[in-house]
């Protein structure tokens, strides 16, 4: 592990002969470890589209036959298609911002294919993906970017939590949901409950990520820590938030952690699947580093070009993880023309749609600003309300608005 | 030798911190992004470039700790300016503010000072997602022990962030973000005189028939108002008020007891805010003088709004000038 490399000298090695300071290439290379994530890196599909057995994981993803595999395909091409669809409509200005996902489409899938409909998922704002295996239509999600809604889904009916901004705050959120999933009595048998939590690479530097750990580890709360280290936090890389392998950092809390493909969806379903399994028999807490890459920028609002190198990029593509799963459908003739065209049709269709949707979404009328503050009414709110309204009235009247 | 340069407050910003850190070594900036990138809006652009890494600290992505260490670097006798990049990301630094950034100095007698500066970018009108737009100065106005402190033009940015991080108090810096890359606003600074002082309450425009006092982006908002006023043959004196805590109402006191009336204007929800500080204040040494009660202007006591209904949130030029009516009309 390259992470050894500068791990301090044990007493009696000797003066500082053992350099236990790495040099910025050896934190560099042994954090990113760009081209393979390093040698615990669990792959199942290489980016060639070569299937890798595993002792350990296979056994979790043996109902995956062609149709499936299918299906996990068919899933990522829709969700990247409506992520560009969604970054051309802000460039376009009808959106305010954006948050893509391109590159990550995998992770998300993956994940988020491996949850029961009992599980629960805490997303932070860049999970569409997610969002999307767990029946929220992409149209719900909308209006959060066209700035018309703070959260547009049910959260109960598709045990998806509304979008966190706040970076790390749902990680202590989820840890007092699968609390309380524990303390139901829902966990300890296949049956069981199980919450999943979504962060980036840079949220793990929060307070509240850590705290999160710590709730979840004391208590054996039945959570799936699901950290997507896209290598970036905006424009600081992720050696800017640690020094040693994010997943290696659960054990210092007490409970497993995995690095995963992030690129690989049949890595990250099985590996989620295992994870979500421990949780439901109790055994408490996993941590799964995702290792991935952000292809695009940040948001709409950010410059890529000031911090990164394109030749990053150029690299990352040919780990596509829609391209590796292609590769592996039609090269083992489970899939032929006729079936990526249709995927690729229907992908079209739903773009559209969600286009459509945007453009002719209504504004929220002014009422809303005071909708919903309180769960009880509140007297002051009422009048200030009331008084606001009677105000834009005065210009009605006057016929100016 | 005069240097006259035609700024946008964040270009001022970006020079009074490049001249803040030649002028004295012990300065540091730190924050998310702040290096490579320049911060999200660009205000630190460069700075890495020419000081060094060392002097600009990309940080962990931690308000926290970002704050946390700055007080240890303080202590250190550093003069660390950090960065939080909107004012909704500021929370998880709260407990670092209010417990030991503002309280070092009372709790040892003096012994430790705590020249610490924290940028905020704030306030609404970018059409942004959540927690891109609010207002919580009121509730570091309430905090004891730490200065705040608001800029709303391209000269006060350059001084006042110099001033800042000359002083040894620590302080909030409120930057009203929407205006930051303006080019309507764009002033004249002269760079090459010697440092002048900005934290005090400053009359912006002088008139006699009303007073409006704002801070940050509401000043604006005030100015417009008076001009549109003018126009209806009614003249509002204007004041900046620059400092929020402690609070300089001097020159308000003055102002209200030669015009009367006053109107307090700002972003922020009402309840418990710095408005209703000026308003209980005013009241309290203006009773005399007052034509009418102290009216206000501020965001509703609501959560901020999807962005698309920020042009009701927000108070624009006719919400105070139809409290100006109201004013009057008492
Ligand atoms: C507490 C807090 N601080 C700062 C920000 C501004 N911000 C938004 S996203 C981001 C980077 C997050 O990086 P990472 O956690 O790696 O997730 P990614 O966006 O790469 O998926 C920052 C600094 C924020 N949203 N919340």
């Amino acid at each position: 592990m390259p992470s050894e490399q500068w791990t301090h000298p044990e007493p009696g090695d000797g003066p500082a002969a053992v350099a236990a300071q790495p040099s910025p290439e050896q934190v560099i290379a042994g954090l990113r470890a760009t081209s393979e994530g390093g040698a615990e890196l669990t792959q199942l599909l290489t980016p060639e589209g070569q299937r890798v057995p595993s002792e350990r994981f296979d056994r979790y993803v043996e109902d995956v036959d062609d149709e499936t595999l299918k299906n996990l395909y068919r899933d990522m091409v829709l969700v990247r298609r409506a992520d560009r669809e969604a970054n051309a409509m802000q460039r376009q200005g009808q959106l305010g911002i954006w948050v893509p996902l391109l590159g990550q489409e995998a992770a998300q899938v993956g994940s988020g294919r491996a949850l029961q409909p009992r599980d629960m998922a805490f997303p932070s704002y860049r999970e569409h993906g997610v969002a999307y295996t767990r029946g929220v239509d992409m149209r719900e999600l909308i209006g959060i970017f066209r700035c018309t809604d703070h959260s547009g889904w049910d959260y109960q009916a598709h045990r998806f939590h509304p979008y966190t901004i706040v970076i790390g705050n749902q990680v202590l959120n989820a840890a007092g949901y699968a609390m309380g999933q524990k303390f139901e009595g829902k966990v300890g048998d296949e049956g069981g409950e199980a919450t999943i939590c979504y962060f980036g690479d840079g949220a793990t530097s929060q307070g509240d990520v850590h705290e999160g750990f710590v709730w979840a580890a004391v208590y054996d709360a039945p959570l799936v820590f699901f950290c997507q280290n896209n290598q970036w936090a905006i424009s600081e890389p992720t050696e800017r938030q640690s020094r040693l392998p994010l997943y290696q950092r659960a054990r210092g809390y007490g409970f497993p952690g995995i690095r995963v493909d992030g690129n690989d969806v049949l890595a990250c379903l099985a590996v989620t699947r295992w994870a979500l399994e421990e949780c439901r028999h109790g055994n408490g807490p996993v941590l799964i580093e995702a290792f991935t890459y952000r292809m695009d920028a940040h948001t709409t609002t950010d410059d890529p070009t000031r911090y990164r190198l394109s030749d990053e990029l150029e690299e990352w593509k040919l780990k596509d993880p829609i391209e590796r799963v292609r590769a592996f459908l039609a090269r083992g003739g489970h899939a032929d023309q006729a079936f990526f065209d249709s995927v690729q049709a229907e992908a079209d269709k739903f773009a559209a749609e969600l286009r459509d949707y945007t453009f002719n979404m209504p504004e929220p009328p002014p009422d809303r600003v005071f909708s919903q503050v309180y769960a009880e009414p509140s007297p002051v709110l009422e009048a200030q309300r009331e008084e606001y309204l009677s105000y834009l009235d005065g210009f009605a009247a006057a016929g100016e608005h | 030798m005069t240097d006259l340069q035609k700024l946008t407050i964040g270009k001022a910003l970006n020079l009074g911190l490049r001249r803040a850190m030649e002028e004295d070594p012990k300065v540091l900036i730190m924050g998310e992004d702040v290096g490579k990138l320049g911060g999200v809006f660009r205000i630190t652009d460069g700075l890495q470039k020419d000081f060094g890494e060392q002097r600009v600290l990309d940080t962990p992505l931690a308000e926290s700790g970002i704050i946390g260490t700055a007080v240890g670097l303080a202590v250190r006798g550093f003069r660390p300016v950090c960065e939080i990049q909107f004012e909704g990301f500021i929370f998880p630094g709260f407990d670092q503010i209010s417990s030991q950034l503002a309280k070092l100095h009372y709790r040892t007698q003096g012994k430790v000072k705590m020249p610490v500066v924290i940028r905020v970018p704030f306030g609404g009108g970018i059409g942004a997602v959540e927690h891109h737009s609010e207002s919580p100065e009121s509730l570091f106005s309430h905090i004891a022990g730490l200065k705040v402190v608001s800029i709303s033009n391209a000269v006060d940015a350059y001084w006042g962030i110099q001033e800042a991080i000359r002083s040894d108090d620590p302080i909030l810096f409120f930057e009203p973000k929407k205006l930051y890359h303006s080019g309507a606003l764009k002033m004249e600074v002269d760079t090459s005189t010697a440092p002048s002082r900005v934290f005090a309450s400053q009359v912006v425009r002088e008139g006699t028939n009303a007073t409006v006092v704002a801070y940050g982006p509401s000043v604006k908002v005030a100015l417009d108002a008076a001009t549109a006023a003018e126009a209806e043959g009614k003249s509002l004196e204007v004041i900046d008020l620059r400092t929020l805590s402690p609070l300089d109402l001097g020159p308000v006191f003055e102002s209200v007891r030669k015009t009367g009336r006053l109107i307090a204007v700002s972003e922020a929800p009402s309840e418990s805010s710095l408005t209703s500080e000026i308003a209980a204040r005013v009241q309290q040494e203006c009773f005399y003088s007052l034509e009418s009660p102290v009216l206000r202007v501020t965001g509703f006591d609501t959560p901020y709004p999807p962005a698309k209904l920020e042009e009701h949130y927000l108070p624009d030029l006719d919400r105070v000038l139809h409290a100006v009516d109201r004013s009057l009309a008492w």
